[in-house]
């Protein structure tokens, strides 16, 4: 015999139901015959021997109808009822088998029946929108692939080729006018430097050599006196230590002050002395720091 | 005791060390112990120190020998060798392109970027994003569409690209440009080239933004820059290149000095963008502007996007397993095992 009561004694509140997930407000039925999906006296479907539910398969949806006539034979307790596609007829359907039914089945089954449409049109369209498709990373796959990225940056070495590229265009003349660098002439203008600048260090040099002449004769003459001056000075001690170079140093204060002139006269004085202590060093001697600063020294050697 | 402990401490390493360097005096004979063999790992490291800076010392004084080898061969020294690498060893690949090729003239005086290198239309290009694009793949469309001349920005909005194709083919755009998005920043694009032209996907990586550069100039004007394509040789790589190029109106305003690089190396393609100014002859400054951002090809397809009953021409194929690589763009096929 089929005591309702009694199952839902047992399995509602004291012992277990295997359909029950139980949260911290409420308890649901997993059982897929529920109506509300509610773990309830009125909802459960093994505590109730009349029990109407829909469900819907593919698209298509059914009533399911169970009476306690039928409880001895399990394999044919639910009577499946095909629902109309059509909205109202189904309601009318459902009316209609459910006649006499308890009112909170009626009212639940429609409820559930209207549910599960609208849901179904929802998912008809998003079918005919764009829908996005996630599509799985391998892990490993993307850590090779960035590291053959950094290897390959590191290999084409971009900056050269587009240097290299860029100065290949100009070489082809694909710029035409704009750049002036005609090849030749800039190749026969860059020799006449060169020649000119030798030719310049070939002078300065002899006229050191004089100066190198000049000086030694002058060492053993003016050895302490130029030694004491010279001392003084930070800068002249700072650049060279010897005695020797400072001398020359000194001997060829004016010679160099003029070539120094003579060479850089469009870069202003501050300028020019370090620039041109850069130069000489390539000639192997000496340079002055500052013209201005060894000025004083030929008047104090004459006071 | 104690004294005598310490002193065996400081003695063993002592030993250890002289067998070392008699074993290494003898080098003909293998060591009579290994590194690996002792217990303590303070001490194993310790030795384990030693061997590698003997290593090293020892290949310093190689080295040294060598080169003093060269200079005292001078003319006669046998040439310098040079490293392997990847771009040495490629296998030579069939499909490179000849440039004097007749039938590869007459396929692209025919193919669908014709029109574009006979002069005849001018580039258009649209710029969207997938839907509900975010700050950084918006900015870096803006940037894109300051790189690219007769660019437009246009949100998506939602709407599904094979409608979007038909009205920009109505509004005579040439080029469709779909940048894809993935958690707040771009990681594909979409290329697509508009009068039934070859639909291109790429794989978008390391993108770096305007104010992300380090030294950039100002903006980029509104001069048409140059165009460089380096390294696509291969068949599929020639018809890359020509997409790339068919983005850029055909003549350039040497006036704006500014030039896009596509490079492609090892199957990457960089994507730089510069502003150049010749110091002299033989010398060239360039200044980065713009974004930058690296294109890895993952499938080109023949007509426009559809990507359900379109016709692959090519997809990259993906091996879990580090067997074989394939470059398919550049000059030669390379297998690496």
């Amino acid at each position: 015999m089929q005591h309702d009561d009694v199952i839902w004694d047992i399995i509602g509140n004291k012992q277990f139901c295997s359909f029950k997930v139980k949260t911290k407000s409420q308890n649901f039925c997993r059982n897929e015959y529920n109506i509300t999906g509610l773990c309830n006296r009125s909802s459960c479907p093994l505590a109730n021997s009349q029990y109407a539910t829909i469900r819907e398969e593919k698209g298509q949806c059914f009533l399911y109808m169970k009476v306690i006539e039928r409880a001895a034979f399990p394999a044919k307790m639910w009577e499946k009822v095909k629902l109309s596609k059509n909205y109202e007829k189904a309601l009318e359907q459902i009316d209609e088998n459910l006649i006499y039914w308890p009112r909170f089945i009626r009212h639940k089954c429609k409820q559930r029946f209207t549910k599960i449409t609208q849901y179904l049109i929802r998912m008809r369209k998003l079918v005919l929108k764009r829908q996005r498709k996630l599509v799985p990373l391998s892990r490993k796959v993307e850590r090779r692939e960035k590291r053959k990225e950094e290897k390959a940056l590191i290999a084409a070495q971009l900056d050269n080729a587009i240097e290299k590229e860029l100065l290949e265009r100009l070489k082809q003349g694909t710029y035409g006018d704009i750049y002036n660098f005609p090849v030749h002439a800039f190749d026969r203008a860059l020799e006449q430097q060169d020649e000119e600048s030798e030719e310049e260090e070939e002078d300065e040099e002899e006229e050191e050599e004089d100066d190198e002449d000049v000086g030694k004769s002058e060492f053993v003459a003016e050895d302490e006196v130029e030694e004491s001056d010279l001392s003084d000075f930070e800068e002249m001690n700072k650049l060279r230590t010897s005695s020797d170079e400072e001398e020359q140093e000194s001997s060829e204060e004016e010679e160099e002050e003029e070539m120094e002139v003579e060479t850089k006269a469009s870069k202003s004085k501050g300028k020019s002395p370090a620039n041109g202590s850069a130069a000489r060093k390539k000639r192997a001697y000496v340079e002055i720091e500052y013209e201005q600063e060894t000025e004083p020294t030929p008047k104090s050697r004459a006071t | 005791m104690w004294s005598v402990e310490g002193g065996t401490e400081e003695f063993q390493p002592e030993q250890e060390e002289k067998m070392e360097k008699s074993e290494q005096a003898a080098a003909a004979f293998p060591p009579s112990f290994s590194v690996s063999e002792i217990k303590n790992k303070q001490r194993r490291h310790l030795m384990f120190m030693k061997f590698k800076q003997e290593k090293r010392k020892q290949k310093l004084q190689l080295k040294k020998k060598k080169k003093k080898e060269r200079e005292a061969l001078g003319d006669k020294a046998p040439p310098k060798e040079v490293p392997k690498t990847i771009e040495n060893q490629r296998v030579y690949d069939e499909t490179t392109v000849n440039p004097e090729d007749e039938e590869v003239a007459f396929d692209e005086g025919t193919d669908e970027f014709c029109s574009y290198f006979n002069g005849l239309t001018n580039p258009k290009v649209l710029i969207t994003t997938s839907d509900r694009p975010r700050g950084r793949t918006v900015r870096f469309c803006e940037q894109l569409a300051t790189v690219i001349p007769n660019a437009y920005v246009y949100y998506r909005r939602g709407l599904a690209l094979k409608r979007v194709v038909p009205q920009c083919i109505a509004r005579n755009f040439t080029y469709v440009m779909v940048v894809n998005e993935d958690r707040k920043v771009p990681n594909g694009l979409v290329l697509c080239h508009l009068p039934d032209g070859p639909t291109a996907h790429f794989k978008v990586s390391s993108v770096r933004l305007r104010k992300e550069m380090k030294r950039r100039g100002k903006e980029p004007t509104e001069h048409s820059p140059e165009v460089i394509l380096n390294n696509f040789s291969t068949r599929l790589g020639h018809s890359i290149g020509r997409l790339f190029a068919a983005l850029f109106p055909q003549d350039p305003q040497f006036v704006g000095r500014q030039v896009a690089t596509f490079h492609n190396q090892r199957d990457f393609i960089f994507f730089r963008f510069h502003r150049y100014i010749f110091k002299n002859e033989k010398k060239v400054g360039i200044q980065e502007l713009g974004p930058r951002f690296t294109l890895k090809l993952r499938s080109l397809q023949k007509g426009t996007f559809d990507s359900k009953f379109g016709e692959y021409e090519w997809v990259l194929k993906v091996s879990l397993s580090a067997v074989t690589v394939f470059f398919k763009m550049q000059e030669e096929l390379c297998c690496l095992i």
